[in-house]
């Protein structure tokens, strides 16, 4: 195994996240802030709470995981995007390292940063509302299987797109709708029978449901769903990536 | 068996090993450093570019590949370093498979890619670093520090790669490719788009790299950098090898040239008297061409002039013409289809 070169990899993009920290890591605490005045203290102040948990707590966990899902995808697709729009991707693959290699550096790059950025929105958070973690092994362990998986499909998507546009059109048009609508802000029991059933085929449900559920104990549906549709995905994912890289996929003529 | 034949037969079971050793380093020494053979590669778009290569470089040589654009040079170095997938054939690098052994393969490889394809607000120093520990070798800041000296990139080890010129964006591009010590160093048209000072430059610096040791394959479509640089030269024209040869021979093939002599008056033949030279006429018998290779000893310019003048005939101008390479390579191409 080639450790160094995963290690240059991983590094290259971590300093590429310090250099663009602003962006990087202001942008999204910002955001979620805002996110915390306009739905926690305006709509807060109508729905008081949720399942014996103030409404400003209980989006706290939908909100970190929409900016989880958000970054790990825009950062793992925008590091291995770049390197294919300046064309430097060629040192990446004329240099003795397997493909398992290429994606431990890039994809491990930015879930890291996306974790970082997940515990920086914790601590943001813990500012406007009382924070409590009922099960702080799983919280992490939810966090970790969502950076990761995402960072995976953000990879994807950074070899998929041939333009800034398509990068920019799977977070924008499928995520971020998705996290909306996956009950970041509500329960999904609030909704009508009829959306109930539909929400279910989001993904994204699971996700904060089960992320949620290691903060207050309560869950739209059960742990054992969240984690097995994270590990479904997960291994789309994976399956997806090796694919790529044993067909060459927009990386090798 | 006594202590004395047990000391000699130990003496000769040692002398066996030595030889062993010498002829197996021998034998390293003498094998191709690249060997390809039958390489094709069609593609997806249908295109065929490239024909059932089959190539040998030498270790420690300078190995041109000359041939006019789209010829296919980009698409075989490419394939030997792993950024386009091979159809069909074989390649080794120093003896590995660069499919099967790509690691031990590529970890031979060194390449400076055509474009200029840089980071733009990496440093230069980070830059070379980096590709030193992805092709997996540990962090030397000193063999780095050589590097950047031998390349005249020392003083700019801080700057930016985007605060660069062209030129010194080549020679980062150098730097990087040469920062894991490989033994083959691909150069894909080093020189396209340099000026002559950096020209000579590069011309210099690639001796010096194989005065180190380093087989060095360059690509090029200047048949004068060919000539400047070469130990030998492969030819390759729409996707074929069409030959490879000594750089002395190539030359002589390549060097001819024609002379032309613009009429006063028209001639309907060449006059007997001039039968000595390879005369032709040319444009309605308005021009008289004489080939002939500069290099060769028979060639005389002057003898042909004094015969023109007493057989009578005035010419108004002259100019010669060196054989363009777009030329070279049509005769070529249908004197190896022959």
């Amino acid at each position: 195994m080639n450790l160094h070169a995963v290690q240059a990899i991983y590094r290259f993009e971590m300093a590429r996240m310090a250099r663009t920290l602003l962006q990087s890591i202001v942008s999204p605490v910002i955001s979620t802030s805002l996110y915390f005045v306009v739905f926690g203290a305006a709509i807060g102040s109508r729905i008081t709470e949720i399942g014996g948990v103030s409404y400003g707590a209980f989006i706290v966990p939908g909100l970190t995981m929409l900016m989880l899902l958000t970054q790990s995808v825009s950062n793992a697709s925008f590091g291995i995007y770049f390197p294919r729009f300046s064309r430097t991707i060629y040192e990446i693959l004329s240099a003795p390292v397997s493909y398992f290699e290429v994606v431990l550096g890039y994809v491990g790059a930015a879930a890291t940063k996306s974790i970082i950025l997940g515990l920086i929105i914790l601590a943001t958070a813990s500012l406007f509302v009382p924070l409590e973690i009922a099960h702080p092994v799983w919280m992490l362990v939810f966090l970790l299987l969502t950076a990761v998986t995402f960072s995976l499909l953000g990879f994807i998507i950074g070899i998929w797109a041939d333009n800034f546009e398509k990068l920019q059109l799977v977070p924008l048009l499928i995520i971020t709708p998705l996290a909306f609508l996956g009950g970041s802000f509500y329960s999904v029991d609030m909704l009508p029978p009829f959306w109930q059933t539909v929400t279910l085929f989001n993904p994204v449900v699971y996700l904060i449901s089960g992320f949620r559920w290691s903060f207050y104990d309560i869950a739209d549906v059960s742990v054992g769903a969240s984690l097995a549709m994270i590990t479904v995905f997960l291994g789309l994912c994976l399956a997806l990536v090796g694919w790529i890289f044993k067909t060459g996929y927009r990386l090798k003529a | 068996m006594n202590r004395k034949s047990s000391v000699a037969l130990r003496r000769a079971e040692r002398d066996l090993a030595h030889a062993q050793e010498a002829s197996l380093l021998e034998s390293v020494r003498l094998r191709p450093v690249i060997s390809v053979s039958n390489l094709s590669k069609t593609y997806a778009s249908g295109f065929h570019a490239l024909k059932n290569i089959n190539l040998e470089v030498r270790r420690g040589e300078i190995f041109a590949l000359l041939g006019p654009n789209g010829a296919g040079k980009t698409t075989l170095i490419s394939i030997i370093c792993g950024i386009v997938n091979p159809g069909e054939g074989t390649v080794l690098a120093d003896g590995h498979d660069i499919v099967t052994e790509y690691r031990a393969a590529r970890f031979k490889i060194g390449l400076v890619p055509q474009e200029l394809t840089t980071d733009a607000f990496e440093t230069v120093w980070d830059t070379v670093s980096f590709s030193r520990r992805l092709f997996g070798r540990r962090a030397n800041p000193g063999y780095i520090e050589k590097v950047l000296k031998d390349l005249s990139l020392w003083d700019k080890k801080d700057s930016k790669l985007i605060t660069l010129s062209g030129g010194m964006k080549r020679r980062v591009l150098i730097a990087k490719a040469l920062s894991h010590e490989p033994e083959i160093l691909f150069l894909d048209e080093p020189t396209a788009g340099v000026d002559v000072d950096l020209r000579r430059e590069m011309w210099q610096l690639v001796r010096a790299l194989r005065a180190s040791g380093v087989t060095i394959v360059l690509t090029t479509h200047y048949i004068e950098e060919a000539e400047e640089m070469a130990d030998r030269v492969g030819v390759i024209s729409e996707g074929e090898l069409i030959l490879v040869e000594d750089k002395a021979e190539l030359m002589h093939k390549l060097g001819r040239k024609r002379l032309i002599l613009q009429l006063k008056g028209p001639l309907e033949r060449i006059p007997s008297a001039l039968a000595a030279h390879t005369l032709e006429l040319a444009a309605d018998g308005h021009e008289l061409v004489y080939t002939y290779d500069p290099q060769d000893e028979r060639t005389d310019i002057t003898a042909l002039l004094g015969d023109l003048n007493e057989a009578g005939i005035r010419f108004k101008d002259l100019r010669t013409k060196q054989s363009s390479l777009e030329e070279i390579f049509v005769s070529l191409l249908r004197e190896t289809r022959r």
